[in-house]
């Protein structure tokens, strides 16, 4: 690129080589760990010493969460995934000499807002720093973050997963969240090994992060993974995150440790690098087993940073910091502090309150949080609270539900299965969102009503659910209509089919006469399956049991 | 006397008038606006020996002059600035002109946008006809340590200086004094009527004294720093120097006020369209720190400090001694703090985006230390290698906070003062009138710095608005400037206080040698200096 251009949004600046090609393949924030509590729970280690404690996993993470916002964190370059490179860089993005930061309020809000929905203390002054470091991807050469006074302290992420035989369990936890920082997020380096050369793509330069510190009170993947479930589902409710661990909105880092119970806690490793909810568990897991067993075999867990490998499922050392990085803080002497005022009545006089943020605002502007819908869903609707987090993860499912008991007489806990079964099943089969789906909440309340209204049973009405996915364009009705599947409800018609299949049984009716009453069971499939499934099974034993008695 | 020196004189005349002056000129006519331009880059060629400009806008200018002239014509002129040739220092963002802050690591970069201090003159019909040399991104007090060598000070070729010198016009000569320099010799050698400077611990204050020109150091955040190239960020403002007092005060009228790119900028107070003609000095509580009585401090300079001090006096000002204690230990506080925001401030430098890289390319790392050592002269590297190890973990408390802690202090002295009642402060500007760049060079840029901004740097640390006001001329015949300090924001108070003072005191214009000696001087320094610069 030439010396003189300022031509850096229409290409890539080149990099020729570099020097340690896994050091940059694996860049990310390098970030400070906080380490301040053992952990509460204990993972079932593999071999143990008898007389000392069993060793346990210490887990904390850091979460870098890009903020959704139209603009960047200090510019006016808009933020978009996958857009051409270098086509979203302000003059301040690529560092031009002379550029200043400008705060966008938007970012405020969202910390503010995740702040409030985890139950944090919004710090009504905070500060922004300057860490530096040399990085292709980092044009300042410092990253603005917010390192002594940070926008959000003290929270706590309550969070559940499932345990027992049928993982049916539900066991709640919480942990603490150390504070909620707003910093800028790096460019992009792609590396040309071919070529020996960096690109650099500074579209993701300066967008909006939170970056959420939580303690390290967690023990295992599986906590670990619920507590990032949960915390997405809370971005995603609040429209602060899109939380896509996958595009890269919402990026977990683990730090993991073993130790003795009642002991010190242990030499920490960072995990990098996962890029989903289970790869976070497994690598976790992974790790945890991995410095149970140096220690376990005489060696000593070394303070490193360890990248991920999804189709290994282990964890590698990922570069030797050169010694140790002293990111030379120092306060960022271009913004000033940033303020947020309790209510509109405490904006002081010749701010204008439409232009700052306030906190009260916002609180009312928080919508319904995923652990309230679920004790809604359970309270209103009798549902097993196993049920309420299938409804509440997916996305519009818990809408679906609710339509479709409003159109339904039935009670609600009926409904689930449909939903969660079969709607779910073959959504999930197929990869379907919910919004996708061919059967529409009308048309499976249609088919419901129909075999709470005896008029076709509730084995057809599975049948005719497959039928329904293959054309949705049919009518529950005509579906029913044209394979003959509704309910024969002739008294007459069902005694002549029952009395058939009795005398086509002597011997099963001796033995049910004999008082074996369980190979009535046998007599009534007999029955359906003549019927092709189109009888209630309560008429049809009363029929039986009578012809037999 | 020579046909050259007789188109000099009606030149001079007209040159040398003020902004106000001479944009009477334009509307009544006398001049056109083009014809003015067309002088003032006559003149800044005739007195490129003085190194005063690193690119000449010649072009553009002409542009500009002509759209003003229409304007002009026409009775439509925007304001009292339509048509006025301004020049601007290398270090503030020029859209499509060159911006080098006088450092290989910015020479060829072509900033995309106009910094908002600009911006805001040209949207008044200035003509911007050149950007003028400093000291490498700012860093030094003599505008000796820029790339494209040092500025020459005007007043080492007037009549007075040249007839006592015994030696050669090309050994014997003053510097400008800096970082500012360029600017300042600018206004000083009638260039240009006006002339942006920085100001961070008195880069604007400090040539304009030893120029013999008014420089205005405002109130920090008045002025946006939007597309100047920062030195250190919580200190940096934009200098505005004149050739009076007025005029700088109706630039800082158009320049000053928020700016939504820079979210350190505040709401300017109001302000009267213009300053008093007349106003009643009795009002006036001046106060004398005795603090400032420094050594080092030169008998010229002292006497003109006690003459103005009983000037005002005798107007009926009430003049007192006030203290300031912690100023003592404000120079190296400044220092930590400067290196400091020096260091992160040129991280960005790398190489990758814009400017100097380096062909060294065996590694990323390689290329990033060998750019930024081809790029940064030793007094960059040294601030930023000092600035690094005062940030470093293990030292931050003991230097940054330290001098944080005792910035806050410095300013509590003079938020002390004020409150007890006095309206401004009455010091030298510099030690001494201009020195030679022979004897300059002696000590290197960081003693330099420490000796001439002691009188000028705490007000920085305080965000104060100073002014500095030519005075008087030493027995040498080099201008001798005096400071007066305002207290926040009262930017407008302080420059009325000093148009009292400006006008008591009829600082002579400045008169060049002899021109048949100029026009050799000219070409034979101009042979010797100019093969470094473009």
């Amino acid at each position: 690129m030439a010396a003189s251009s300022s031509g850096y949004s229409r290409m890539f600046c080149k990099l020729r080589k570099y020097v340690n090609k896994s050091q940059s393949l694996y860049h990310t924030f390098v970030i400070r760990t906080i380490w301040t509590s053992g952990s509460k729970t204990q993972l079932q280690p593999k071999a143990h010493t008898k007389s000392l404690p069993r060793m346990v996993g210490v887990v904390g993470l850091e979460i870098h969460a890009q903020i959704q916002s139209t603009s960047k964190l200090f510019s006016g370059s808009h933020v978009r995934f996958l857009a051409p490179p270098n086509s979203l860089v302000s003059h301040f993005d690529a560092s031009l000499p002379g550029t200043l930061p400008v705060l966008n309020r938007r970012c405020v809000e969202a910390a503010v807002l995740t702040g409030l929905a985890l139950s944090c203390t919004i710090n009504r002054k905070s500060l922004f720093d300057r860490k530096h470091y040399f990085y292709a991807d980092m044009p300042a050469g410092y990253q603005i973050t917010q390192q002594r006074v940070p926008i959000a302290v003290d929270g706590i992420l309550v969070y559940s997963h499932f345990e027992g035989r049928r993982r049916n369990q539900v066991i709640t936890r919480s942990v603490r969240i150390k504070q909620i920082q707003l910093e800028q997020d790096s460019g992009k380096s792609l590396h040309d090994d071919e070529r020996s050369q960096t690109l650099i793509d500074l579209n993701r330069a300066g967008v909006g992060l939170m970056e959420l510190v939580m303690e390290p009170e967690m023990c295992c993947g599986e906590e670990a993974a619920a507590a990032v479930r949960e915390l997405q589902l809370i971005l995603q409710a609040l429209g602060t995150c899109q939380a896509n661990m996958a595009e890269g909105q919402l990026r977990v880092d683990a730090n993991v440790s073993v130790h003795r119970p009642g002991e010190p806690l242990g030499v920490r490793t960072e995990v990098k690098n996962i890029n989903s909810v289970r790869h976070l568990a497994k690598a976790i897991d992974y790790e945890i087993q991995r410095q149970m067993e140096v220690l376990q075999s005489g060696g000593t867990v070394l303070n490193e940073t360890r990248a991920f490998d999804s189709k290994s499922g282990n964890t590698i050392p990922m570069r030797d910091k050169e010694g140790l990085q002293d990111y030379r803080f120092m306060p960022e002497p271009n913004l000033p502090p940033l303020f947020v005022y309790e209510s509109e009545a405490s904006v002081p006089a010749g701010v204008d309150p439409a232009q700052v943020v306030v906190i009260d605002r916002l609180s009312a502007q928080l919508p319904e949080l995923p652990s309230v819908k679920r004790t809604r869903l359970v309270e209103t609707h009798g549902i097993l609270q196993e049920h309420s987090f299938t409804l509440v993860n997916e996305d519009g499912l818990m809408d679906y539900f609710e339509s479709v008991v409003q159109m339904t007489k039935i009670e609600p806990r009926k409904v689930i299965g449909w939903v969660i079964k079969e709607l779910m099943g073959n959504l999930n089969s197929q990869s379907l969102k919910v919004s996708q789906s061919p059967i529409s909440p009308c048309a499976l309340a249609e088919l419901i009503n129909l075999v709470e209204s005896n008029h076709i049973s509730s084995s057809t009405a599975k049948q005719v659910f497959q039928e329904m996915w293959k054309a949705p364009e049919k009518k529950v009705g005509q579906i029913v209509k044209e394979q003959d599947l509704w309910m024969i409800n002739d008294k007459d018609e069902l005694q002549k089919i029952c009395q058939r299949v009795v005398d086509s049984h002597p011997e099963e009716v001796q033995i049910i006469r004999r008082g074996n009453k369980k190979v009535l069971n046998k007599l009534m499939g007999e029955v359906q399956r003549e019927t092709k499934g189109r009888t209630d099974p309560v008429q049809v034993r009363a029929i039986l049991e009578k012809m037999v008695s | 006397m020579s046909a050259s020196s007789a188109a000099f004189r009606p030149v001079a005349a007209m040159l040398g008038l003020s902004i106000r002056e001479v944009s009477q000129a334009l509307r009544d006519g006398r001049v056109s606006a083009t014809e003015l331009c067309r002088k003032c880059i006559n003149q800044i060629q005739r007195t490129r020996y003085l190194n005063a400009f690193i690119t000449i806008t010649e072009e553009t200018a002409m542009e500009q002059a002509q759209r003003a002239h229409n304007r002009l014509r026409t009775g439509k002129p925007l304001g009292p600035l339509d048509g006025i040739p301004f020049s601007v220092k290398d270090n503030f963002c020029t859209e499509n002109i060159e911006t080098t802050c006088a450092s290989s690591m910015l020479k060829g970069y072509i900033p995309p946008f106009n910094a908002t201090v600009v911006q805001k003159l040209l949207d008044q019909g200035a003509v911007l006809v050149g950007k003028t040399n400093l000291d490498e991104f700012a860093m030094g007090s003599g505008s000796t340590d820029g790339v494209f060598g040092p500025v020459r000070n005007p007043w080492s070729y007037t009549t007075l200086y040249r007839e006592q010198s015994t030696e050669d016009p090309d050994s014997d000569w003053l510097i400008s004094g800096g970082s500012s320099g360029g600017s300042a010799a600018a206004v000083a050698s009638l260039s240009s009527f006006l002339a942006l400077g920085s100001d961070t611990g008195g880069s604007t204050r400090n040539p304009g004294s030893l120029c013999g020109v008014v420089a205005l150091k405002p109130t920090y955040g008045l002025l946006s720093r939007h597309g100047l190239i920062p030195l250190v960020n919580s200190m940096d403002v934009p200098g505005i120097m004149t050739r009076s007092v007025h005029d700088a005060a109706t630039v800082l009228r158009i320049m000053q006020g928020r700016d939504e790119r820079d979210s350190t900028t505040i709401q300017a107070p109001s302000t009267p369209p213009s300053l008093p003609e007349h106003f009643d000095i009795r009002d006036i509580r001046v106060g004398i720190p005795k603090e400032y009585h420094a050594l080092g401090l030169s008998q010229d300079t002292l006497d003109q400090w006690s003459r103005v001090a009983t000037m005002f006096e005798q107007a009926g000002a009430q003049v007192q001694e006030v203290s300031l204690p912690h100023t003592q230990h404000s120079i190296v506080c400044y220092h930590v703090l400067c290196c400091c925001e020096v260091a992160s401030n040129m991280a960005r430098f790398d190489g990758l985006e814009y400017g100097h890289r380096s062909t060294v390319d065996s590694s990323t790392d390689a290329m990033y230390a060998t750019t930024r050592h081809e790029g940064f002269n030793n007094v960059v590297r040294r601030r930023i290698l000092s600035g690094n190890y005062f940030l470093l973990k293990s030292n931050y408390d003991r230097y940054f906070v330290k001098a944080q802690q005792m910035r806050r202090l410095i300013t509590e002295d003079f938020t002390n003062v004020f409150r007890s009642g006095i309206d401004v402060l009455l010091t030298p500007t510099t030690l001494s009138d201009a020195v030679r760049y022979s004897d300059f060079i002696q000590e290197d840029n960081r003693t330099r710095s420490a000796q001439e901004d002691i009188f000028t740097q705490p007000v920085n640390m305080a965000g104060l608005p100073a002014v500095t006001i030519p005075t008087a001329l030493s027995c040498r015949g080099l201008p001798i400037g005096l400071q007066l300090i305002g207290q926040t924001l009262q930017d407008w108070k302080l420059l009325t206080v000093a148009h009292w003072m400006e006008q008591q005191l009829s600082f002579p214009v400045i008169h060049f040698h002899g021109d048949s000696d100029e026009r050799e001087l000219d070409r034979s320094v101009r042979e010797r200096t100019h093969t470094i610069g473009s």
